[in-house]
């Protein structure tokens, strides 16, 4: 068994118009058993980027806390929040200086640069970033969440529906997977405003 | 930092009865007797310039670069002892790059100036070591707007408008706050800063024993050549 199926995960991360939206399962478990069902794998950075880790736990936990050190002294040394661009490229320099003992985790990013447009950006543990004008996902069944995105993503979406379209991504794509799900939690990114909601699931 | 059986292994800038660092003094002597440069921040560009204060004709001039650029987009310029600076530079140099590598974003001048700074103090505050003997003057432009620094051998940084480091200093000061203003743009600042070289000079100022260095709004630092420089002294002529 994979050490990067030991917990279970679902990230995914799409872009609208002028907006972004990520979202990520809510399952904490530990291989077949389930733990708790309130356990969000993505969080805030700053007002307009937001990071997901899949993988294992321990090791988003602690990258996660790692990245939030990092951002916080770069905003008191440079007097500004860090760009989307600017902390995907951190993520993957931390990443690779553990090359020959890498953390095992999946990260996702989304934000919105200065001027309103969606970013979003993946990559795998060891740091290789790849940027997507569409989506990107991650977690323990990325064939299932890449169908669901490849069928139902359109181009300049509105918030509201790409909302409604990463959930229903989310939900489904979960639904073959045994390790994640449990509900799901998304947020949506726009120039002026965060809105996240939890949604409710196949409690299975 | 102590060489084997060396008797010197604290720091030479250790403080005296009156609260000074004496080192620190003295390095500061060693800048007051370097070759006067200058740099002026205008409203849409930096301007930096230095004596050439070569010791023999037989000299080659042409090899001797005092002005050199940090990162595309910050230049600098000292007063003091030459080969101290050129360690400064390398080490500022890789600090830039070392910042482009994690971020892939280039470094704002003010974080490079902290960091040479942070570099400068360690080495009056370390065993075995010396403080450098040379004051660094950084120019540069970044989404802050065109910038000027100076920064001293006890580590201490200052933005300025305008300023002026080395032999002359003083006199050169004088003259810049009579001149300086705002709205000057960066053509303007180059006259200027080629007059005030002028006023200090011994001898005949000409493009072959000055150097001048510039960012304009195109964020891109530059070296001006000798041609440039001819041109620009003689519309100040």
């Amino acid at each position: 068994m994979s050490i990067f199926e030991y917990n279970g995960a679902a990230i995914v991360a799409m872009a609208g118009k002028n907006c972004v939206a990520i979202g990520s399962d809510l399952r904490f478990g530990v291989q077949l058993q389930t733990i708790t069902t309130d356990c969000p794998k993505v969080f805030q950075m700053n007002d307009k980027l937001f990071l997901g880790l899949s993988g294992l736990g321990t090791d988003a936990q602690t990258l996660h806390e790692k990245l939030v050190f990092r951002h916080n002294l770069y905003k008191l040394r440079e007097e500004r929040s860090m760009k989307p661009t600017t902390f995907a490229h951190l993520v993957s320099s931390v990443l690779y200086e553990r090359r020959f003992g890498p953390y095992f985790a999946g990260p996702v990013i989304a934000g919105l640069e200065d001027n309103g447009t969606p970013y979003l950006c993946g990559m795998d543990s060891i740091g290789a970033m790849e940027t997507a004008k569409d989506f990107m996902v991650q977690g323990t069944s990325p064939e299932s969440l890449y169908g669901m995105c490849e069928s139902m993503w359109r181009e300049d979406m509105e918030p509201e529906e790409l909302f409604e379209t990463l959930a229903q991504c989310l939900l489904s794509g979960v639904d073959r997977d045994a390790l994640a799900g449990w509900g799901s939690v998304v947020h949506v990114i726009t120039p002026d405003k965060v809105i996240t909601r939890t949604i409710k699931g196949r409690m299975d | 930092m102590a060489g084997e059986g060396s008797q010197y292994s604290f720091s030479l800038t250790t403080f005296s009865p009156s609260g000074k660092l004496v080192q620190i003094e003295y390095a500061l002597k060693a800048v007051g007797a370097g070759a006067t440069s200058l740099g002026i921040a205008a409203s849409d560009g930096v301007v930096i310039a230095t004596e050439k204060k070569l010791p023999s004709l037989l000299v080659d001039e042409g090899t001797v670069k005092k002005i050199l650029m940090l990162t595309p987009n910050i230049g600098v310029v000292y007063s003091g002892m030459g080969p101290d600076y050129r360690v400064l530079v390398r080490k500022a140099r890789k600090t830039a790059q070392v910042y482009y590598q994690l971020y892939k974003e280039h470094i704002p001048v003010a974080q490079l100036v902290r960091e040479v700074a942070a570099v400068m103090q360690e080495f009056t505050q370390s065993g075995g070591v010396r403080p450098f003997g040379v004051s660094l003057m950084l120019s540069g432009f970044d989404d802050n707007g065109p910038q000027l620094y100076q920064i001293d051998p006890s580590g201490s940084y200052f933005a300025w408008k305008a300023s002026a480091i080395g032999k002359n200093m003083v006199n050169a000061k004088t003259f810049l706050e009579k001149r300086y203003s705002e709205e000057v743009g960066i053509e303007d600042a180059i006259h200027t800063a080629l007059l005030t070289l002028k006023e200090g000079f011994e001898g005949q100022l000409s493009s072959s024993n000055i150097e001048v260095g510039i960012v304009g709004a195109d964020r891109k630092f530059r070296v001006l050549t000798e041609s440039e420089v001819a041109d620009y002294l003689q519309e100040v002529e």
